[in-house]
């Protein structure tokens, strides 16, 4: 097992090379440092933007041109948490956690063992499932969303979490078979054979095998799928009501055709995307391994 | 790294779960969820909604026991889900807030249940008191009462009395547009960054297609004449539209293309603007507490040129889905959120500014109302009460409705056409090519309708009998 995980420094061999040739990469990487740099700073800029709008007035995140120096106050935070309408933000945001956090280990307990069947151990014609799964995506969500309407009036489903843990489970399940898959068919065969010579059965070879070489990989395929399903607005915005009622629903709520909306908006918007960004900071290693290695590469 | 993932994970599917076993999360659902002492509404994110959302929980619910769940939506998704909800009789909202657009379409699609029964019940209600507009504007072409009006607006002039004192103009009570552009002309720059008027450019058939019908109609233009034959480029609407339009390019705001209700209140609160033609409801926004330019506004009729007046007519009322099982209870919240009482409770709580007016006449002879909104009370009543939206030009319309035609194919038709004429606004297209590319559009709808009404007058039915065997 040891002997095995040791078989990952391929780093170093990239690095190997005759010294004339060391120069020019590192010139290259300071410019490509500089650019990441500047490009992360562009991404970063329109969340600083929002937060700094969430902490001035209405009126001064109205202006134009607009206010830097105005003075900071945390009334657009005290209105998400309902201060005007006495409406509280927790039963939305509990709605949105239980449903992306079940539809994402549902679809890690799917996943996976379709993933090992189309990677480890193949099965027949494995291309076509996966050709079938991808195809599932190929029909645009709004095509499906009157006739999912209808189904769920005629079973009681509407205004019900289950049908949306039921929803983005299908929906984000095509996404995580196919990284997973990417994921898995990188884990070498050799350790695998060895495993099976060690006397190792499946569910051993999954958990304390191919489990510990692919965790980054899991990594970036839930926070994906929790992040799909956290931010998913259309499925919630027309089939839930007032008891299951996602976050990103309520959201939109703050926007206003009369009055002065941005403060409060900014303010609900970054308090929304903070489970989100908790999850991606906690991750935040094994993602960029996962990302960088896996599907996406 | 590997044990601060796992703990994260454990941690959130224990708290789910455990939410899930208390059932804090929103499992239970279904149509008409909630018990029979629960009604679910959804309403507009408009302020006054804001304010009852606060005050049903503090008295309606403790006087009368019944809960009520509020789903709050911007205007636009507001209506793409009531119309979702409504057509297809979910059941899932026993209340919503639905506009004088949406109510007379609802109530003779059967959407909506009538209220004249619960208002024949309930006396204290006082029915009389609602303004006769707003009760017109409520009623199907049955003579059914759909709805009732939780606010109501017109639309006024406003100007900056400052500006206009400091360049020796004056505002005529009942201006003409003719007077109004001459006063647009006098009064830009009269300030750094000041424009003469704003008027809403952005487009969308609530947007500038609001005002600018208006101004159609006050010149003699119409949407559809009465035998529905489409006149989107008739002199009437043409003429009022190059107005509109050039007096917006020549003395209007800045972006005048993307302006809108909430650009055009911005610019009038900063100074960027001495004067705009809208909705009457702004005028509590301008005199609030914190408003800049509090007391510096003055306030006069819609402008007019050929008819006697030309305010537009909007209220958001409450309509009872036909679906709902708890109609009584829905009445009760009605008649409690429209009453003269709660007028009264939101203004000793709130404040008399952000009392939801315009719809009975009893708010305009409640003195503390005067006192708060005297700059604009007088004006907005006589708005409200010489709107008439079955007769809000010169020729007979085929349908209700003054800013817009009451028909459901009208929001896309009137975003498409406003598209164009906001294109014009912006300079990218001439208002001639802007309104022949709207007359194709209307002319469309307009033969749907006349075939309809083909066939309806056709005589099906002895045809039907001599075929009969």
């Amino acid at each position: 097992m040891t002997t095995l995980t040791k078989a990952e420094p391929a780093p170093e061999s990239r690095t190997a090379g005759s010294a004339p040739h060391r120069k020019r990469p590192r010139e290259g990487s300071r410019l490509l440092g500089f650019l990441a740099w500047v490009i992360g700073i562009l991404f970063v800029l329109p969340v600083l933007w929002m937060l700094l709008t969430s902490l001035h007035s209405e009126s001064d995140a109205a202006t134009n041109p607009p206010k830097l120096a105005a003075p900071l106050t945390l009334q657009g935070y005290r209105e998400f948490f309902g201060a005007s309408s006495g409406a509280s933000p927790w039963p939305s945001l509990l709605n949105s956690l239980t449903a992306s956090v079940i539809s994402t280990l549902l679809v890690l307990a799917l996943a996976i063992p379709a993933a090992y069947a189309l990677s480890i151990r193949p099965v027949r014609k494995w291309t076509d499932v996966l050709f079938f799964f991808l195809s599932t995506k190929m029909l645009p969500v709004v095509a499906g969303l009157l006739p999912i309407y209808l189904f769920a009036q005629k079973v009681h489903l509407l205004d019900n979490i289950w049908l949306l843990i039921v929803l983005y489970t299908s929906m984000n399940l095509p996404i995580a078979v196919w990284m997973m898959r990417s994921f898995l068919a990188e884990v070498p065969v050799e350790m695998l054979e060895a495993a099976s010579v060690d006397g190792a059965g499946l569910t051993r070879t999954l958990t304390q095998v191919v489990g510990p070489v692919v965790m980054p990989g899991i990594a970036a395929t839930s926070l994906i799928c929790f992040i799909f399903s956290w931010n998913e607005l259309l499925f919630a915005r027309v089939l839930t009501a007032t008891v299951a009622q996602t976050a990103p629903v309520f959201l939109t709520g703050f926007v206003t055709s009369q009055g002065l909306f941005l403060a409060k908006v900014c303010a609900a918007a970054l308090v929304v995307s903070l489970p989100v960004m908790i999850a991606g900071f906690a991750a935040q290693d094994k993602l960029v391994q996962g990302l960088s290695l896996g599907a996406v590469k | 790294m590997l044990r601060r993932v796992r703990r994260v994970l454990a941690a959130t599917t224990t708290s789910v779960l455990v939410l899930s076993m208390t059932g804090c999360a929103g499992w239970g659902g279904g149509v008409g969820g909630g018990g029979a002492n629960t009604i679910n509404v959804l309403m507009v994110n408009n302020p006054q909604m804001v304010d009852l959302q606060r005050l049903a929980s503090e008295h309606f619910t403790k006087d009368t026991g019944i809960s009520v769940n509020f789903t709050v939506l911007p205007e636009n998704d507001l209506r793409d889900k009531a119309s979702q909800e409504f057509s297809s009789q979910a059941g899932q909202y026993d209340v919503a807030t639905l506009s004088n657009f949406e109510i007379p379409i609802y109530g003779q699609s059967g959407w909506v249940a009538p209220l004249d029964a619960f208002v024949a019940a309930d006396p204290a209600f006082n029915q009389k008191d609602i303004l006769p507009s707003m009760t017109k504007s409520l009623t199907g072409a049955n003579g059914k009462l759909f709805g009732e009006p939780f606010y109501g607006e017109s639309s006024f002039l406003m100007y900056r009395k400052d500006v206009f004192a400091s360049k020796g103009l004056t505002m005529p009570t009942k201006p003409t547009w003719p007077e109004v552009a001459d006063l647009a002309a006098k009064v830009d720059k009269a300030r750094p960054g000041m424009a003469g008027i704003c008027l809403r450019g952005q487009p969308g058939w609530g947007q500038v297609m609001a005002p600018l019908t208006t101004v159609v109609n006050t010149f003699g233009g119409t949407w559809f004449t009465k035998d529905w034959r489409a006149e989107v480029n008739g002199p009437g609407f043409r003429e009022a539209t190059n107005f509109y339009v050039n007096l917006v390019r020549t003395h209007g705001e800045i972006g005048a293309p993307q302006a809108g209700f909430t650009e055009c209140l911005n610019n009038l609160e900063q100074g960027n603007v001495a004067m705009w033609y809208d909705a009457t409801s702004a005028a509590g926004a301008l005199e609030s507490a914190d408003s800049p330019v509090r007391g510096k506004i003055g306030y006069v009729a819609a402008p007019v040129m050929h008819t006697p007046s030309s305010g537009w007519l909007y209220t958001w009322s409450w309509g009872i889905q036909q679906a709902s099982t708890k109609k009584q209870n829905a009445w009760k919240f009605i008649s409690w959120a429209s009453s003269a009482a709660y007028e009264k409770l939101a203004g000793s709580e709130l404040g008399w500014s952000r009392v939801p007016a315009g719809k009975r006449s009893s708010t305009y002879t409640n003195p503390q109302y005067l006192k708060a909104a005297g700059a604009f009370a007088a004006p907005t009543l006589a708005a409200l009460e010489s709107a008439d939206p079955r007769n809000p030009g010169l020729q007979p319309r085929p349908a209700i409705g003054i800013q817009f035609v009451d028909i459901p194919e009208f929001p896309d038709l009137g975003t498409r056409v406003s598209q164009d004429i906001s294109s014009a606004t912006a300079g990218r297209l001439s208002v001639t090519a802007a309104l022949n590319r709207g007359q194709q559009l209307a002319s469309d709808v307009a033969d749907r309708y006349r075939s309809r009404r083909a066939v309806a007058t056709a005589p099906g039915p002895a045809v039907a009998k001599e075929r009969a065997p």
